[in-house]
């Protein structure tokens, strides 16, 4: 339960860091909060050549409100997010999520960023981005791009990001007015992984559902009105389109009704909730 | 900064319990090995060594951390505090830990130096906590032996008096 060895960059400019990433090709690894990947390293899950620890960037340490999105930047600790003053405001979902989201000790280190580059299949904030329709700023030497958080994710702890690529910023769209949003989970342990987390936002848009730990990646569903007659087979639907799997955790049978029943009372939350 | 080569140690300097320290840290070395292999502060325990069971908890920049989910290198220039920070002297114990003392807030103590630093930061941030945040900071640690009630007790009373200790001081 040791880290093997690596080499170690504390960069002083974004410039820096980009560089020793593409140097570093796919054996560089951004280092941010560590809660993810140091336990990664310390289980040897992940070796890579050289840590290149991005917070002392103090321009990724901000969080930042452009037009209809709040962006946060790669070095924003969770608990930094969690304490911003219009977070209830404009992102009531996340205010909703980060009581559930580990701990208080991990959201003291553990960056948002972080958490997105991750991309366990139950975490919340990757539920969280996906559910919003939010996006990914990816930055490397030669190139700038955004991708929409529903392609960012491509499978079980699998993004889009490219060798020496790096997040820049996350993009959460902004609460629409009147909206309203929920969030539900079910785990062993408050805090802990979930065995499924569900998060449903109901707006002029319509109702949407978003689930995580059941798939290999948070997926999101346009639903009908709770009291249309077509409800309950949408729903059913949904969680049987999944791949839903049995685990030491919870069989797939309990995930699929956990879809079905939490999924509805998350719905039905963030639709009361609706002004 | 250049580049720190894997094969060599590196400085590391940062405030511990008050006081400066500097070491010389292969990049891979933990906060929680730094604190009990090199600087021989054992305070600190180490269970699982992936952030789930909370018993390396210390305070980096007042805030509740993994020690074992954090490199060495990464509190450069912060302010780390131990189990070791609390008692005022050998000889007497903070209010904390008298409390959990009284309310058999411990067995075996194994998960209790992190339990400590946890609440300890809690407490100093919000002195009006109640059971509920007291139970919310404890989710993030496993005790095996007292089924936690013992230990919400002794967080209340402690935060009970440390307000009392505030109105006749006021």
């Amino acid at each position: 339960m040791k880290p093997a060895s690596f080499d170690f960059l504390c960069p002083d400019t974004l410039e820096e860091t980009l560089a020793a990433l593409a140097d570093g090709g796919g054996d560089a690894r951004v280092l941010a909060g560590g809660q993810s990947l140091v336990p990664m390293l310390n289980m040897r899950l992940a070796r890579p050549a050289l840590l290149v620890d991005i917070m002392r960037l103090e321009p990724l340490r901000r969080i930042d409100t452009s037009g209809d999105e709040i962006v946060v930047g790669a070095g924003v600790r969770q608990a930094e997010l969690e304490a911003w003053p219009s977070l209830s405001r404009d992102l009531p979902l996340l205010a909703a999520v980060f009581p559930w989201l580990g701990h208080v000790q991990t959201r003291a280190r553990g960056t948002v960023c972080g958490s997105i580059a991750h991309a366990d299949p139950s975490a919340e904030l990757p539920l969280s981005l996906v559910t919003l329709g939010g996006a990914v700023s990816l930055r490397s030497r030669n190139r700038k791009r955004k991708v929409k958080a529903d392609d960012f994710f491509i499978g079980m702890m699998a993004t889009d990001l490219a060798e020496g690529e790096m997040i820049e910023a996350v993009h959460f769209p902004k609460a629409r007015p009147g909206g309203g949003y929920a969030f539900r989970e079910v785990g062993r342990r408050h805090g802990d992984f979930a065995i499924v987390a569900c998060a449903a936002v109901a707006d002029d848009k319509g109702l949407r559902l978003g689930i995580a730990g059941v798939d290999d990646r948070p997926r999101v569903f346009p639903l009908p009105a709770l009291d249309d007659d077509q409800f309950d087979d949408a729903i059913n639907d949904i969680a049987w389109s999944l791949d839903a799997r049995d685990d030491f955790h919870a069989s797939a049978r309990y995930r699929r009704e956990l879809v079905r029943g939490l999924g509805r009372e998350t719905l039905k939350e963030a639709s009361r909730c609706r002004a | 900064m250049p580049r720190m080569n894997a094969a060599r140690k590196h400085p590391v300097e940062f405030t511990l319990n008050g006081r400066t320290v500097r070491a010389e840290v292969e990049n891979r070395m933990l906060l929680s090995d730094l604190l009990r292999h090199e600087i021989g502060l054992t305070g600190t325990h180490v269970g699982c060594e992936h952030g789930v069971c909370g018993a390396c908890t210390v305070q980096i920049d007042g805030r509740p951390a993994r020690a074992c989910l954090t490199l060495a290198q990464q509190v450069r220039g912060s302010d780390v505090r131990t189990v070791e920070a609390l008692a005022p002297d050998p000889a007497v114990l903070s209010p904390l830990q008298a409390a959990f003392r009284r309310h058999h807030g411990l067995q075996c103590g194994f998960c209790t130096p992190g339990i400590l630093m946890s609440l300890d930061a809690l407490l100093r941030e919000r002195p009006d906590a109640d059971r509920e945040d007291i139970r919310e900071h404890l989710s993030g640690h496993l005790c095996r032996c007292t089924g936690y009630a013992t230990i919400v007790e002794a967080a209340l009373a402690a935060a009970e008096e440390q307000r009392k200790e505030e109105t006749t001081n006021a």
